[in-house]
């Protein structure tokens, strides 16, 4: 039995979560802002620990991307595929379903809008374009299909079926690259024939940006107005804020799966055939350096919200580019920027605490007050 | 020693790692935590183990921090989840991405240098004895290991007045908090148990498994450790058969490409992935069983009202 | 400051536990202001309060799960700081939860095993088998909890409390989920507990429990102590003046529910399998609501109460149609919202999370259940103004108070949300409403304001049926009453014809079977 006398004073430092009345408007919108700079903290250190100069390897990673054309150029490149998946996953999120298999969905776009100039290589014209991008759509969306069914027919955990499906993947593309969808006169690489003329995405304005950010913002506009305003949009939010309350609202759960994991498969989808079709221009081992992985970051760091979105695509994608330059100017890891990557994501997840809860560091004496 | 015995050895050694990290995971989820982030504790154990066993050539150490490097990744979940009440989905995923990414970063002065390997224990006389010898007594240390550990998480969840607070907090956190439990803190002792395994479990791989060093070498195992606690039920027992039936599948896979089967390798190569989807979907389907040994506040995040 | 002191020297008994001046505050609120009251060695000290009164805090603080931010605990005249539940337990203070803290997946023995210190499971059987029989508590220890009924969890509870050999024992509303005649039984084994010298600190907002069993009983309104009385001393209406302050006011009804029978609501044979091992299985469910009457559906928690309205709003839909009609269109197997579109309306018992969304903005709320019912709010757009709209009417009509212009639900106090939950749907003049525990942990006045809005809702020509635990507010307004007891419904009798005590025997159901009471009880019963 513990008996505090007057005299004897014990002190705890402790820290104690209070819920706050209303989420803070203010921490919102820091929370990304405040992550970003502890990464960037952070990533000093690291490179200290590195032994090369933070200072100038800061600026490889983040500043000097920015400062060439091409360079601006390429980055739009990547945030394009990024943005599309991240704007799917949101809504899938949102409804408070996981799926973190993006990376396959994307590869099954990749592959399903190969399928036209693969079997058809001699078809040119302005249709075949759409029919390819079409094809990557539903390849993505039947591809997030699978793993939505097993979880509302069978009760399956979607993170680890749809997780699974993403080593399927690879390892179907892989044996389509090297095997029945070679290109024949491609002295043995591990590529597809080479996509042409009318089956690949114009490029705009003489840049090598593709037609694809197009589909960036039409994306951010029609997500946007649906969450925002549409009884779709209601529906994903309310089953993923009060699962009970949906159903008492009249909307059906597994519908709901259902669809969420369309759209986001369709998304990835989308932009595993604008891969193809744009950047890389035929079918390889690889189509992917982790964007479906990375999009998840980019969803939670952009608020679930499409602009936020954006802003957030853009600033991964400066970790790819940057990585790669700190790779060539100072000899550093490529996986420098995994490393980043999933330190931005921590501190945004811890930070986003801030929203919810006021933090106060209470020193306790234990002993009774003096009355 | 025979083909059979040969082949029964292998399964048994791709058993091992995920036996191991699949019980660190089962207790830390009877706590109800769930950490997603196995896969990246193990990869971050791999290159930790396999760094200190190198520069030391001391394979003891190298498994000593392995663990070390686990721990130290489940810590940074727990403060996140766990202090700061992030949620528990996204924060394992940000584990892993970053485990991967850090083992990479670490690892990339290791890639291609030779490993620090293990003996297998040999008794004389016993490991010698037909058919059993070999597979009883003639196994690396760490399998062994893993078996006890087995056992004594079974012993401490089911036994142990310790393993009764652990499920207490797991199936009800306002209840054990009403009665005095430090919820937090049992959830934290059980993360970090779960983040040594897992680290053991990575070392595992590189120290004993394939002896080297190489990125992304944990290959999804984390993942399928993850599935493993979902088709065991949360029992310990169940969780050593399934990771001798997910070892099988993984080897016989690989004789099966060995042998030139006439299937491309790919196809084989996916079996462990498509199994598991298979297994999870079976498993899921008895609700029933699920409900009963599910904790009931996995993944719930629990803030005090002080 | 110290009133409360000074009587109990008067008294001239020991006192076993005293608070000077405790004060707890969450934010802006003081949900504990300056309360000094004591507790004497062996007596049954009665807290009374309405909901929000401070009596859970006062208790919580009491037993180590809340910090006081300002005064002092005094055990036995010293102070102590109560840091944990644990360092409660270990100066002699065992308490009973209203909702109770018991881990359902583990079994009677590793509950009960949880709170004490550690000792042998065949010695801890043992104890717990004859304690449990001593007390008239009978208790299997090797039982699952999750197959327990609500009575027989209370009595590991207090089973679990009696084994750590509390001299002060805390009871939070204990009488909330039993029958009558099963608290009966409980009492009894307090003033057994009493006369052994076991002070009992018994928390309730029942008068005729304090009179019936306190020697003292201390009031709370608002966070504040009104007086610690001598229930003897006491009426019930006096009792209710000094928790409520003056505003005490009945519900305004005539006499008589309507004369002629129009059936709106009808359920023939409604039966539903449980749809996990934990939830009960309705059988057999026949009941009419007619026009103009509201029907009260009484019985003890976890008897199929949740299960009942799932059927009836059609969140679990049923095998057949003619299992329900609504105004004579069989609906067994239609949605939630096609029996909004029929007039049906629902308020279901959790605010939070089922009724209304903490996050959303009432006028999203709003949109919640009036998307499907066919008005303007929403097609496949959402009308925010028309939403908005709905949103500041119900609020003036139904005195909903908001800090601002449509603010999260999240940021409305309970009774202020459940009337605004009642609002939405009565806003739309429904021909049937059901609602599942319309009062329950909302504060008197919301609660009155609730009541007297179903009574007129009902006189206006619409079927009520609500669903309560609280059978005082069940003879307060229900025109007949009909009896869940174990996933059965009783004939609807009018309220009238009933006592309750008939209305507990009906509750108690075939439940007394394993409950150890004389037999001729059971006979009584069915």
């Amino acid at each position: 039995m513990r008996m505090t006398g007057s005299r004897m004073r014990r002190m705890r430092v402790r820290l104690e979560l209070i819920r706050r009345p209303a989420p803070s408007t203010l921490m919102t919108v820091a929370s990304p802002l405040v992550a970003v700079a502890l990464t960037v903290a952070t990533g000093f250190v690291i490179f200290a620990a590195f032994g090369v100069d933070p200072l100038e390897a800061l600026y490889f990673f983040f500043i000097e991307p920015l400062t060439a054309a091409w360079s601006l150029e390429e980055l739009v490149v990547k945030a394009t595929p990024i943005v599309l998946i991240a704007i799917g996953l949101s809504v899938c999120f949102l409804s408070n379903t996981w799926n973190i298999g993006a990376e396959g969905q994307l590869i099954a776009g990749a592959i399903f809008g190969s399928i036209p100039p693969i079997f058809f290589p001699e078809w040119q014209g302005p249709l075949i374009l759409p029919v390819m991008i079409a094809m990557g759509i539903l390849g993505g969306m039947l591809y997030g299909a699978i793993p939505a069914v097993l979880k509302v027919r069978f009760g399956a955990n979607e993170i680890l079926t749809s997780l699974m499906l993403v080593y399927v993947a690879q390892l179907m593309v892989d044996y389509l690259a090297r095997g029945p969808w070679r290109n024949p006169e491609g002295l043995n690489f591990p590529d597809s024939r080479p996509f042409e003329g009318w089956q690949l995405l114009p490029k705009l304005f003489g840049t090598e940006i593709h037609l694809s950010i197009a589909f960036v913002i039409l994306a951010v506009v029609v997500v946007a107005f649906v969450m925002r305003s549409t009884i779709t949009g209601f529906q994903v939010r309310v089953i993923g804020e009060a699962p009970r309350a949906g159903a008492f609202a009249g909307f059906s759960r597994n519908r709901m799966i259902l669809l969420v994991f369309l759209i986001s498969g369709g998304f990835a989808g989308l932009a595993g055939v604008s891969e193809v079709a744009g950047p890389i221009g035929q079918l390889r081992i690889s189509v992917s350096p982790g964007y479906g992985f990375t999009a998840i970051i980019v969803a939670f760091l952009g608020r679930l919200n499409p602009i936020g979105i954006l802003i957030a695509g853009f600033v991964l994608a400066l970790t790819f580019l940057g990585g790669e330059g700190a790779q060539i100017m100072l000899g550093l890891p490529e996986q420098m920027t995994r490393v980043f990557q999933g330190m931005l994501l921590f501190y945004v997840l811890a930070c986003d605490t801030f929203i919810h809860y006021r933090v106060r560091v209470r020193t306790k004496h234990a002993a009774a007050a003096e009355a | 020693m025979g083909m059979i015995e040969g082949i029964m050895l292998t399964i048994i050694t791709a058993a091992t790692p995920l036996l191991i990290a699949a019980l660190g995971e089962l207790v830390a989820e009877r706590s109800g935590v769930l950490n997603l982030g196995v896969e990246g504790m193990m990869a971050v154990g791999a290159v930790c183990g396999f760094a200190v066993a190198f520069e030391t050539g001391e394979p003891v150490l190298g498994f000593l921090a392995a663990i070390a490097g686990g721990i130290i990744m489940a810590a940074l979940f727990g403060v996140v989840t766990l202090i700061f009440v992030a949620n528990q989905v996204a924060s394992g995923l940000a584990l892993t991405l970053f485990g991967l990414g850090l083992s990479g970063m670490l690892g990339s002065a290791y890639v291609g240098r030779p490993g620090v390997g293990m003996g297998n224990l040999d008794i004389p006389v016993l490991s010698d004895l037909p058919l059993v010898g070999a597979l009883v007594f003639g196994l690396d240390p760490i399998t062994y290991v893993a078996a006890a550990l087995a056992v004594a998480v079974w012993w401490f969840l089911f036994r142990s007045r310790g393993g009764l607070v652990l499920r207490a907090v797991g199936d009800s956190h306002a209840s054990a908090h009403a009665l005095g439990y430090n919820v937090i803190g049992v959830r934290f002792m059980a993360v970090l148990f779960g983040g040594a395994c897992a680290g053991l479990a990575g070392g595992y791989l590189s120290l004993v498994y394939t002896p080297q060093w190489a990125q992304d070498m944990t290959n999804g195992r984390g993942w399928i450790a993850l599935a493993l606690v979902v088709f065991a039920t949360w029992l310990p027992g169940r969780v050593v058969l399934g990771a001798l039936i997910f070892g099988a599948v993984s080897i016989l896979q690989l004789h099966a490409q060995a042998r030139d089967v006439a299937v491309a390798s790919q196809f084989l190569s996916m079996l462990p992935y498509l199994t598991t989807i298979v297994v999870l979907v079976i498993i899921s389907r008895n609700r029933l069983l699920l409900r009963v040994n599910t904790p009931a506040c996995l993944g719930q995040p629990f803030v005090p009202d002080r | 400051m110290d009133q409360a002191a000074s009587v109990a020297t008067a008294a001239g008994e020991t006192v076993l536990l005293a608070t000077d001046g405790l004060t707890k505050r969450f934010g802006s609120l003081t949900a504990c202001d300056h309360i000094s009251l004591n507790i004497r060695h062996g007596e049954v000290h009665a807290l009374l309060g309405e909901n929000g009164a401070g009596k859970s805090t006062l208790v919580k603080m009491l037993y180590g799960s809340l910090a006081p931010d300002e005064g002092r605990i005094l055990w036995e005249g010293r102070p102590v700081t109560i840091s944990s539940p644990a360092e409660a337990r270990r100066l002699g203070i065992g308490m009973v939860f209203q909702h109770f803290s018991l881990f359902e997946a583990l079994s009677v023995a590793d509950n009960i095993a949880l709170a004490l210190p550690p000792r042998g499971r065949r010695e801890l059987a043992d104890t717990i088998r004859a304690v449990s029989r001593e007390y008239g508590l009978p208790l299997d220890p090797s039982a699952g909890v999750a197959d327990l009924s609500v009575g027989e969890r209370q009595r590991v509870e207090i089973v679990r409390c009696l084994l750590q050999e509390p001299r002060l024992i805390i009871m939070d509303e204990p009488t909330s989920v039993l029958t009558p005649q099963e608290a009966d039984l409980l009492f009894v084994t307090l003033r057994r507990l009493s006369a052994e010298g076991v002070a009992i600190l018994y928390i309730t907002h029942r008068l005729s429990e304090v009179l019936e069993l306190a020697h003292r009983a201390t009031i709370l309104r608002r966070g504040k102590l009104v007086e610690t009385a001598d229930p003897k001393a006491e009426s019930a209406k006096s009792l209710a003046a000094m928790m409520v302050g003056s505003d005490v006011g009945g519900i305004k009804r005539e006499a008589s529910g309507p004369a002629a029978t129009t059936p709106r609501l009808v359920l023939s044979n409604l039966s539903l399998p449980a749809d996990n091992p934990f939830a009960t299985t309705l059988s057999d469910i026949a009941l009419t609501v007619n026009a103009g009457e509201v029907l009260g559906v009484a019985g003890v928690a976890g008897n199929g109460q949740s299960e009942f309205f799932d059927a009836i709003s059609g969140e679990r839909p049923l095998a057949r149609d003619d299992m329900m009609q609504i105004d004579g269109k069989p609906v067994g197997r239609a949605g939630v919202n096609a029996r909004r579109r029929l007039g049906a309306a629902f308020v279901p018992e959790e605010r939070i999370g089922h009724g209304a969304v903490p996050g959303f903005r009432l006028s999203e709320n709003v949109v919640l259940t009036r998307h499907g019912t066919g008005e303007q709010i929403a097609r496949f757009v959402i009308d925010r103004r028309a939403a908005r709209d709905v949103e500041s009417r119900v609020g003036e009509r139904f005195d909903v108070r908001r800090s601002g212009p449509d603010p999260k639900a999240s940021a409305l106090s309970g009774g202020n949300l459940q009337k605004f939950i009642m609002g939405r749907e009565i806003d739309r003049t429904p021909g049937i409403l059901v609602v599942n525990q319309p009062t329950w942990g909302v504060d008197a006045g919301a609660a009155r304001a609730i009541r007297q809005a179903l009574v007129d809702l009902a006189r206006n020509g619409s079927a009520v049926l609500i669903i309560s635990q609280d059978l005082d507010e069940i003879f307060e307004i229900a025109d007949r009453v009909a009896v869940l007891s174990e996933g059965k419904l009783s004939p609807a009798q009018p309220t009238e014809t009933l006592t309750a005590e008939k209305v507990g025997l009906l509750m108690g159901g075939v439940h007394h079977a394993h409950d150890g009471l004389p037999h001729e009880e059971n006979a009584r019963a069915s």
